[in-house]
């Protein structure tokens, strides 16, 4: 059962010096699973992401043959379309909170934003929710949090507010961008279990967007790989520590071993025809 | 976390007063080595040419000058503390009250101009900012360019010219028509010495009405100088922001184009743009020289220039610390605003 499918995505920055591919030709489907999208930095993980929700700025463009979800036609819907599609089917968890939160609004007020804008909740009803999504993800103090302003806020907290904020509208699609990276791995191990049971559960699709390979093998069902802009790979996540492809491999050769040993971590191999 | 930051404000404020009142000694120490260093002699300026030696010692004693200069310097710092800053030279009247008479007529036209540049220029600069390139940015950064490369005694000119020679639709120069005036000062108590805001607490909006028509051309005048600066500083303030991460976090979270950019965006812009309005405001309550001259003002800028010409120095350095003083207070009340905008501000 398809939720999201896309054909030969792209996305293109005109820029001064010329025109900057990020993503070139993207295809893929995505069901009520765990879709983890892997690659260097750079590669086009979070473009890819964002372009499901339209949300590339000028002068980036979109285009694809196809970008459908849950039978509406993302490249035909029009603004109206797409803003009753965001937050409340498909959200995003934003790469790096520090940047993503509202530096001068409150974190409650990010939080109780959605319902009370958008599902035109009371406030008193809205708080109730936002303190309870904090408690979701772990937050000890939920009522100084949602006092708090985000740089009072630890890395982690963050992103774990990040979190609690998309989740709240009980998204049909959950693009992650780096969601765990700055959690320790009790906290991770959590938040983790939680997009689980919304997958099982609810029958959510997650798109799940990291640099950890290992976790990603561990966590997703299938894995997409990403070189400059191009799925260079796409298998199954219990098959991608084993992966031939000489590109992924690389990305596992970078993975430091915990007791292996100690020498530089090896560089990559772009001489092969996949890295044009 | 609150009380904390409650308190870390007061501590801010309470150094924020401190170094307030040593910037404001700074000023005063500038202008006392002014009058001390300019080659002119209180005492002749105030006796004339033909003293006799007893007069200018008994003088010299009068105005504390045989005293030692730190001496000089603390009775000059006391003084202007309360409020005296001496007599004028030319009308032999005290320089705080000649100041108290002219600045308002300042504060009005300032205050007045730099709402209009507000309204306008913010607004102006946002919506420029939403559809960069577009023809309304290019219409916006035109007109802002007129505002600032235009002379402003040319724009008075044509001003006066066109809304009050030909079409008629204001007043002219002057705060009140001469008929009013008389009215004004017999008829309105001069609470604050602002004819509009003194003749509205008053109820009399015959005279509001006339006053009103009087200021509104060179405050047009200013707001419009004031507006093209605003507006173009707006704009980039709000482009910057509109780039940034959280931005894109309101459009996910489906919020509307106008609660991205009126609230989200905004309230950021909010915070490099006190200090512009700030500034704005600052300088044109220095007085507008040139547009109090062209509109017959009697401003703070007007009473420092026609001071200077007959080398009035009380006067002169009593305006300037009048000025400085606006600096220094408008500087604090930025500060102060800032601090209520930006939680980020310690
Ligand atoms: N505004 C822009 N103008 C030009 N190029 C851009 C712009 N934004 C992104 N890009 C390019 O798009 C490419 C893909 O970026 P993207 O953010 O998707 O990478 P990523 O895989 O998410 O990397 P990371 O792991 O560091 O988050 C990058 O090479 C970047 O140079
Ligand atoms: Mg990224």
């Amino acid at each position: 059962m398809t939720l999201l499918s896309v054909r030969n995505l792209k996305v293109s920055f005109d820029t001064e010096t010329g025109v900057v591919e990020a993503v070139r030709g993207v295809s893929f489907d995505l069901g009520r699973e765990r879709l983890g999208i892997v690659g260097e930095s750079g590669s086009g993980k979070t473009m890819t992401g964002r372009s499901v929700l339209r949300l590339i700025r000028p002068p980036g463009r979109i285009e694809a043959d196809e970008m459908r979800f849950d039978g509406v036609d993302l490249m035909g819907a029009s603004e109206t379309q797409m803003r009753a599609l965001r937050g409340r089917r498909i959200a995003m968890v934003m790469q790096d909170p520090k940047y993503s939160l509202n530096p001068v609004m409150k974190v409650g007020a990010q939080l109780m934003e959605g319902l009370r804008q958008r599902d035109g909740l009371t406030r008193a009803a809205a708080h109730i929710k936002a303190v309870e999504a904090l408690e979701a993800v772990q937050i000890r103090d939920p009522e100084r949090v949602m006092l708090a302003y985000p740089h009072e806020l630890s890395g982690g907290m963050g992103q774990r507010v990040m979190i609690a904020m998309m989740l709240i509208p009980n998204p049909d699609l959950l693009i992650a961008d780096e969601p765990t990276s700055a959690l320790d791995v009790t906290v991770q191990a959590e938040v983790l279990a939680i997009l689980d049971g919304l997958v099982r559960d609810r029958g959510m699709g997650l798109i799940f967007i990291s640099h950890d390979l290992r976790l990603v093998a561990r966590f997703c069902d299938r894995v997409l790989v990403m070189y400059r802009g191009k799925i260079v790979e796409e298998l199954a996540a219990r098959d991608l520590l084993h992966a031939r492809h000489p590109y992924t491999q690389g990305l596992l050769n970078c993975l430091p071993r915990i007791g292996g040993p100690r020498q530089p971590l090896p560089g990559l191999d772009r001489s092969a025809d996949w890295a044009v | 976390m609150t009380s904390d930051r409650m308190t870390s404000t007061v501590r801010q404020i309470g150094g924020t007063a401190l170094t307030l009142l040593v910037t404001f000694i700074g000023l005063l120490a500038v202008t006392f080595i002014i009058s001390r260093v300019v080659p002119i002699d209180p005492v002749s300026s105030i006796l004339g040419d033909r003293a006799s030696a007893a007069q200018i010692a008994e003088a010299r004693e009068r105005l504390g000058l045989d005293q030692p200069m730190w001496q000089q310097f603390w009775i000059y710092v006391t003084q202007a503390l309360q409020g005296d800053l001496g007599l004028s030279v030319r009308t032999r009247e005290p320089v705080a009250a000649e100041i108290a008479r002219y600045f308002p007529a300042t504060l009005e036209l300032a205050t007045l101009a730099t709402i209009l540049g507000v309204v306008v220029g913010v607004p102006a600069g946002v919506l420029a900012a939403t559809k960069p390139g577009s023809l309304y940015d290019q219409i916006v950064r035109l007109i802002g360019l007129m505002g600032y490369s235009m002379p402003v005694f040319w724009l008075g000119l044509i001003g006066l010219l066109v809304f009050y020679g030909q079409l008629g639709w204001v007043s002219g120069p002057g705060r009140l028509d001469a008929s009013f005036q008389m009215m004004f000062e017999f008829e309105v108590t001069p609470l604050t010495g602002m004819i509009l805001v003194d003749t509205a607490l008053a109820g009399r909006w015959d005279m509001f009405a006339n006053a009103f028509s009087h200021i509104i051309l060179p405050a047009s005048l200013l707001g419009y100088i004031s507006m093209a600066y605003i507006s173009r500083m707006t704009r980039s303030f709000m482009m910057n922001e509109l780039g940034q991460e959280y931005i894109t976090t309101a459009r996910v979270k489906g919020m509307p184009e106008r609660r991205v950019v009126w609230v989200h965006a905004m309230r950021n812009v909010m915070v490099p743009l006190i200090t512009v309005v700030a500034l704005s405001y600052a300088s044109l309550l220095e007085g507008a020289v040139l547009t109090e001259t062209i509109f017959a003002w009697p401003g703070l800028g007007s009473y420092i220039t026609d001071a200077l010409l007959v080398a009035d120095m009380p006067a002169v350095l009593g305006g300037t610390v009048v000025v400085g003083a606006v600096f220094i207070g408008l500087n604090m009340l930025s500060d102060l605003l800032y601090r209520l905008v930006d939680p980020r501000a310690l």
